[in-house]
Formats: structure tokens, sequence, C-alpha cells
């Protein structure tokens, strides 16, 4: 017998139980804390690193080169060093153009690095300084599209708050939601900050991903929470922190398989992209999908089940729910 | 035998998903076989590579081009080539002068054509109508200005409607008199004459260089070089057209024609500026009646006014293909650029992250697969194989999926977009996870396997159901408003999320019907994942107890009176069913 699925079962009869409601306050406090590190440590690293698909760059061009003719991946990276050796540090994007040369695109870089660039490139790939054109290109994820995203995400968050609202039949559960899911924006958005890692387009997908994952995984937390709630009604012995509580713990073996089973293909993908390949999109965006996961899972628990509770708690009817047995309740938490 | 309801309908269900399969796989070959198409998914530009194209603005000397025109620019033309398809194009500026459009694939003219093209849209009143001096050696009688009518139209066209064709501008207005509207002949200044006379139509296929100021008469052609035209100042500008579309026009007794359109619906202002102008040129007589459509400096039709429009909603006709009526339609809805641009350089360009990141994303996403196969093994025993086998067929039906609008609707898979297919793998297996879970909750309450099977899933699929509508609520508004590499997310959601449902609906649940009759998984063995044991079944509703031992003998129409009371009828239908199965067996 699987040692999860014993203790499945006593989660499901309250016989364990882990008192999630109870303890909000410790929750919160951890959120808080983590929000806090996410916004304060990416402040003080001088804010998130944008790639030069948000801000723009330099880009070189090498006219006719014959190091094509030695394949794409070679000839590649032959920039790459070149660029890393004066700009230690920066992740350049290059491709072939036109069949025989290779266009280097790179962060804003100053007069006398250009021109440093320029000469490792001639001189890497044997052309002629002249033959290594400079120029500046601008964003190619314009404020266009970031304005037109954002137009997007709030529609979105708008419709589908109004969606659960209607579902759940309380507005609170949107909030509930809405307020888990920013927290998991922030510490998703805060790892990036935090190690000064790029975002490119790639990871802002990759943010969008974890968006939808995190309103998923609190819809199906809460679905339960709806189900024993309403069951429950004023007649219920149980409070009503205590069937939200019972709620959570008997989601909470689905809530661990769900985040481990999306985690491992994620995870795998982040070790197959930091072992063999080094940095590059794929890691990025693993990165983000991998801690998006596990937080975006965690705070469907401690965060918007909790504060759900908090919502509901003084409302008359949830007030009622539960005082009949008030006195005589066992010793422990949960447990009927 | 005698098949019990829920046998039969999880028999129909996996031939329903049989026959989506099916039918994918044919759509699949028929575009293969008639469109070109192929039977692996296009990658997009970051996978593949594709074809980079510098446009350069067309300035006369000493112009230049401010950041803001460019930003404008860059944000039409990203609109235009996202109309075209999903095709994750990636615009961007350089050297704060050209823009550099990269498009995977190689594209075709007509692609070419919408980006580039400028799409100015002018309503200019027709002042004066000729043959081109290209199709006459010299010039016929009645253009030639010495032996034209001298009957000069004086200053005010209002007094001498004869304008015709053939007018005499040369004795038309002094130089003095100041044109009073737009379909004053004043404009006709003798210099203007001079330049219409010498004006060759050819000039015309010089894109962008045909340009005036609106509030200037311009001098063009029919796009075909066949009339010749002096038009009045702008009327009505393009910047009015709220929105437009392509389609077939109707004959005036409704009857639709076949010939292609485009329909344009104007703003209020825009309205109000057509309205004044079609009831000012219907009292006209003669060319001045006209109204001529200039499209990029070159006159598409310039249909007569029969009556005064009012609703701000005409439709321009003119030689029109479904395709070409369908990019001018959204060139107009989109905007004009701000500045011509002509095609100064179109290069291949190779991947930026090449084939290694798309086989290391590959790789890691079939070793994902093997963990969770592994993991959901560990954890729900041979229910595992129900969990990889979903998993199969929702990666079966993605790819078709995907392969298929990469076909029809130029949909690319970026390295965004395969991280994206990878964790929806967690996305598709919470809704099993979510169900079984569930069937697991219901065999705690004392259910036996099959009753457990439906129960759980009436309540699993509500959750399922709501969760994804979210997810697919998501997909649909970032699809619509959004632009760019965000319109490439919001469709692989948008599938996934749409597969998540078919298959948990037609293929895990019914197969879990199925198995729920099998001995091993119904009478819960313990390798089974159902094992009501293994489940603690020994806690029932309301503070009643019962042994688990009733539930897991062979024996179930034996289990307890209250288990049977608390049955539905179709569940003790269903049990009946069951047992009579079994004793045929």
């Amino acid at each position: 017998m699987s040692r999860l699925t014993q203790f499945g079962n006593d989660l499901y009869t309250g016989e364990r139980s882990f008192d999630f409601v109870g303890r909000r306050r410790t929750w919160y406090v951890i959120a808080a804390v983590f929000i806090i590190l996410a916004i304060g440590l990416t402040a003080l690293r001088g804010g998130f690193v944008f790639g030069i698909e948000f801000r723009g760059g330099s880009e070189f061009r090498v006219q006719s080169t014959s190091a094509v003719e030695q394949g794409t991946a070679a000839a590649t990276a032959i920039a790459d060093d070149a660029v890393s050796a004066v700009v230690p540090g920066s992740n350049p994007r290059v491709s072939i153009v036109g069949g025989d040369s290779v266009r280097v695109q790179t962060e804003q870089l100053t007069p006398a690095q250009t021109d440093d660039v320029r000469a490792a490139l001639a001189e890497a790939y044997g052309v002629p300084v002249s033959d290594v054109s400079a120029s500046f290109i601008g964003a190619s994820w314009g404020a266009d599209i970031t304005r037109q995203a954002l137009i997007a995400l709030v529609v979105f968050l708008l419709l589908a708050s109004l969606v659960l609202a209607v579902y759940f039949r309380t507005w609170k559960m949107s909030v509930a939601a809405l307020i888990a899911l920013f927290h998991d924006l922030v510490v998703t958005a805060g790892v990036y900050g935090v190690l000064g890692l790029e975002i490119t387009p790639a990871a802002v997908i990759g943010f969008l991903t974890i968006l939808g994952y995190s309103l998923y995984d609190t819809v199906v937390v809460f679905d339960k929470v709806r189900e024993n709630t309403s069951e429950d009604g004023v007649e219920s012995r149980r409070t009503f922190a205590q069937s939200v509580n019972l709620a959570v713990n008997q989601t909470l073996v689905r809530s661990i398989n769900t985040s481990i089973v999306a985690v491992l293909p994620t995870a795998s993908i982040l070790l197959i992209g930091s072992v063999l390949l080094g940095a590059g999109t794929l890691r990025d965006i693993a990165l983000a999908l991998t801690v998006g996961t596990i937080v975006g899972t965690y705070s469907s628990i401690f965060l918007a089940a909790p504060l759900y509770v908090h919502l509901r708690q003084n409302e008359p009817e949830v007030k009622k729910q539960g005082t009949r047995t008030r006195a005589p309740r066992p010793e422990s938490g949960a447990v009927r | 035998m005698v098949r019990s309801t829920p046998e039969r309908k999880a028999i129909r269900s996996l031939v329903w998903l049989l026959v989506i399969i099916i039918a994918l796989i044919a759509a699949n070959g028929a575009s293969v076989l008639f469109n070109n198409g192929q039977w692996t998914p296009k990658l997009a530009l970051d996978l593949e590579g594709g074809t980079q194209i510098t446009l350069s603005p067309q300035l006369s000397s000493g112009e230049t081009v401010t950041p803001e025109q460019l930003e404008r620019a860059v944000a039409i033309i990203r609109q235009r080539v996202d109309a075209s398809g999903v095709s994750e194009a990636e615009i961007t500026t350089q050297g704060n002068q050209n823009i550099v459009v990269s498009i995977p694939g190689e594209p075709d003219e007509a692609t070419r054509e919408r980006i580039q093209s400028s799409a100015k849209l002018e309503f200019r009143p027709v002042l004066l109508a000729d043959l081109p001096s290209t199709s006459s050696v010299g010039e016929d009688g009645g253009t030639d200005p010495s032996t034209g009518p001298s009957a000069s139209p004086s200053a005010d066209p209002s007094v001498s409607p004869s304008a015709e064709p053939s007018v005499d501008p040369s004795a038309a207005p002094s130089p003095s008199a100041s044109p009073t509207d737009a379909s004053d002949l004043a404009w006709i200044t003798p210099e203007l004459q001079e330049q219409f006379d010498a004006f060759d139509c050819s000039e015309l296929a010089q894109v962008g260089a045909n340009v005036a100021p609106v509030d200037e008469p311009l001098i063009t052609c029919e796009q075909d070089g066949s009339i010749k035209y002096i038009l009045g100042p702008v009327e009505v500008a393009g910047e009015r057209i709220a929105d437009a579309r392509a389609g077939l026009i109707a004959s005036q007794t409704g009857v639709t024609t076949n010939e292609w359109g485009v329909f344009i619906e104007f703003d209020a202002d825009g309205t109000a500026q057509f309205r004044a102008v079609t009831e000012r040129l219907i009292t006209l007589t003669g060319v001045q009646n006209q109204f001529a459509i200039v499209l990029d400096g070159a006159v598409i039709s310039a249909p007569r006014t029969l009556s005064a429009i009012t609703d701000g909603r005409p439709q321009i006709s003119g030689n029109f293909t479904e395709e070409s009526a369908l990019t001018l339609a959204d060139q107009l809805k989109f905007g004009a650029l701000p500045i011509g641009f002509e095609i100064q350089s179109s290069e291949n360009i190779s991947a930026t992250l090449g084939v290694s990141q798309l086989q290391s994303g590959i790789i890691a996403g079939i070793i994902g697969l093997i963990l969770v196969g592994l993991y959901s093994f560990l954890q729900y025993r041979a229910l595992g194989g129900v969990v990889l086998a979903s998993l199969v067929v929702s990666a079966i039906i993605t790819y078709l999926i995907i392969t298929y609008l990469s076909n029809q609707q130029g949909f690319r898979l970026s390295l965004a977009g395969v991280a994206g297919l990878v964790i929806s793998i967690g996305v598709i297996a919470d809704s099993f996870i979510v169900y079984f879970e569930r069937i697991r909750d219901e065999l705690r309450d004392g259910r036996r396997v099959d009753g457990a099977v439906e129960a759980g899933w009436k309540r699993a699929w509500r959750t399922i159901l709501i969760s994804d509508v979210i997810n697919f609520i998501a997909a649909i508004v970032l699809f619509i408003l959004a632009v760019g590499n965000v319109r490439g997310f919001a469709f692989t959601l948008g599938i996934t999320t749409i597969v998540d449902i078919i298959v948990v609906a037609l293929f895990t649940h019914p197969m879990m019907q199925l198995l729920a009759r099998t001995q091993f998984f119904g009478g819960g063995h313990p390798l089974s994942g159902l094992d009501p044991k293994a489940l603690g079944a020994v806690y029932r509703g309301r503070a009643q107890f019962r042994a688990p031992v009733g539930v897991t003998s062979t024996k179930v129409a034996s289990s307890s009176k209250e288990a049977q009371k608390r049955q539905t009828i179709a569940e003790r239908k269903a049990a009946e069913a069951a047992g009579e199965g079994k004793d045929e067996r």
C-alpha cells in the first residue's frame, strides 16, 4: 500500500488534518515575506534585466565569410566566442543571413565596445574590418505588444473573475483566487529579478503559462471547497472554517500529485536545458514554469483557501454555521 | 450478454474519439494531398529561420523619419502580418530608419505587398479626366488646350457646371481666384494643367512616388493607366475609416454578384464628411460628379455619385480578386503606414535557436512523460496505465491539431510553444488525477468500484469543466486582443485545453467505465489502484461504519442493505446488469 494512499485516506476522513485555515496568519506572513523579498531584492539588483527583444541593442553584420561553410552551428559559435571575449556575460543572438553573412545581435554597446566587437568579429571570421557593419536595432517586442498584452490580461482577469463569481456564487472566491495569482506572478518574476536572469519573450510566455496554471489550480481546490461548504450548510456541526479546511485536506493528495506531475516535465527541461545547452531560452522558460508551478500549487492551498475563509467568516450565515457544536468539539482541529 | 448502460455509453464515447482522430488524420491528409501541406507542424522563426525583409522609408531629400512614425509603422505592419495567420513574425527597427520584418518560411508576393504597401486611402473629387497621353501620339483635339472650347469656366463652378472631360482648363481660373470648395475647378492652375499634360501614367509604377498634400490637388491615373485625372483636395481621409471588410458586391437589385469589393465603415466624422461631399457632388455633372478613391496615389475607381451616401458605408469596387480585396480590407482596417516603404533587401535567415534547442525540448518532454508515467504507476498502480494511455492519446490529438492548423492557419511552433506543450502534460494529467481522486473518495465512502466511477465522474467533470473554461477564456481573450508572440501562446493554450476536455471525456472516463467491469479493477485488486481496503473504505457517511470486506467480495449483490438503499436507481440497475453479466460469463 502506498504511503501516500494511506495519507490520503487519513486526510479524507479527517483522521489526520493540517490546519491550513487556522494558521492563516503564518501563511500570510510567509507570502508577504516572499513578495517583499521578490520585489526588494529585484530592486536592489537594479530591476529586471530585459533582453534585447525589449530594449533594442546593437547589431553587427559580417559580410561574405567563408566560415558559414562549416555549418550554421560552427559559424555561430565563432561569433559567440568573439563577442563574449569583448563583452563578458553578454548573450548574443547569432544567425546566418542571406547564405554567407553572419548577423550578431547584442545588448546596446558603447561606441568603444562597438569598435572592439567589430575588430574581434573581423579577426574571428578572417575578414577585413570594413566588412563588419554595425548598427542599432529597435525592440522587436515593442511597446505595442506589451500594451496589447496588458489590455488582454486585464480583460481576461475581469472575465475570469466574473465567470468564477457566477459559478461559485460568491465574488469572494474570485478575489481570493486573484490575490493568490498576484502572489504567484510576483514570486515567479522575483526569481528572474533576484537571479538576474534575462527576461526574454520566451520568459514572458512562461509567465503567462503560470498565470493560467495558477488560476486553474486554485479553481480545482475551490471546487472542492464549494462542494463541502454547500453540502455542510447551516445544519453542519462543522464551522465554515473547518469545512474549508477539510476540503483543502481532502484535495491535498490531488494537489501534491498534480504539482509533482506538472513539475516532472518542466524540471527535466530545466535540467536538460542547463546541462546540455547552458544558458538559453529553454532553461529560462523552464525555470519560470518550474518555480511557477510549485508556487501556484502552494498558494492555492496556503493562500487562496485561508483568504476565502477570511473574507467570509464575518457573514451572519457563515457565523451561524457550526455553532451547534461549538462547545463539545473534539480536541483536534478539523476532525468531526 | 446484456450490456449495461455505462458500458454502451463508454463504447459510444470511444467510437466518437476514434471518429475525431480519423477526421483529423483525413483533414491532414487532404491538406498534404491538395494544399501542399505536410505531416509535421511548421516551425517558427526561432527554430527554423525564415526570411528577413528590410524595408527602408521612401523619403524625399531632406525628409527624415521620426521615431514615432517608425513605431507606428511597426505596429501597423505587425497587425497586418498577424492578420494573415499566427506566424509569430519578428518586427524591429534598424538604425532609426529601417524596419526589419523577419517571417518564418518564404513569403509570397502577396505577403510582401501586404507588408510593404502604405495603404493610404483618400477620397478626392474628380476635377478633370482624360485618356492618358501615353495612349495617343500627341494631344487629341479634345484635350488640346489651344483648340478646346473656349467657354471659360469661371472661378465659380456653380455658374458654369459644364465641366466635361474635354473642358479647356487653360482658359479657366485666373491664378488669383482661390477655390471655394474641393470640386472647384479653380484648383486647376495653368501650371497644374501643364504638369497634367506632361504626366505619364507609367510613373505611377514607382510606388509612393505620387503624393500630394491633402489640401492640394493631385494628378494621377487609374491603376491600370487607362484614365488620367486631376483630383481635388482630400475630402475624406483614410484615417476616418472605422472598419473595413471584403465581400461580394450586391447588385442594385440585391443579387450578389461575383465581383469582389471592399466595404468601408466610416467613423462619425467620416460619415458626416462623406455625406457632405456626396450631397455636393450629385448637384454637379460630367466628371465632376465622379468621386475618386485613391490608394497610395493611384485611383482604384472613380464611381459616379448617384445619390448622397448618408450612412457612412461606401463600398469600393474595381477589379478586385478575393485575395486583393481581403488584403486591402486588412490594410484599411489597421490604418495606413505614416510613410511609404520599399523593400531594400530580402534574405534568408537561419534559426536563432537552432535544432539543438528543439531536440533538447523534445527529449525533455519524452523524459518528462516517462517520469510522469512512473510516478503514476507508483501512485495509482495499474491506473497509471490509464494515465499514460490518456497522455499518449492527448499527444496524438494535439499533434494532429497543431499540424492541421499549421497547414491551414499558418500556425508555427516556437520554442516557447514547445515548452507550453510540455507543461500542458501537467495540466492534462491533472484532470485524470482529479478524476481518480474523486473515484477514490467515493470508494472510501464505501461505494462499489463501478458506482464510484460514475459518481466520481459526475463531481470531477464539473471541476474539470470550470477550470478548463477559465483556461479557454484566457486563450480566447489573449488571441483576440494580443499581438505578436502572445497570440501564438494563446493558440497553444486553447488547443491543449480543448484536447484536455476531449481526452478526459471521450477516453479516460469511458476507459474507466469499461475497466470498472473487469475483475481486476472492479474487484479492487490490490494492484489496480482501486483497492477499497487500501483506501480504508470503512467509513461510510454520517458516522456509520461498516467492514470493508463486503465491498471486496466478488458477490457484490450481497453487500449490505444499507448500501443498496443508498444506491440510485441507475446504479442499482447497473449493479444488477453487471451481476448478470458476470453470471453469464
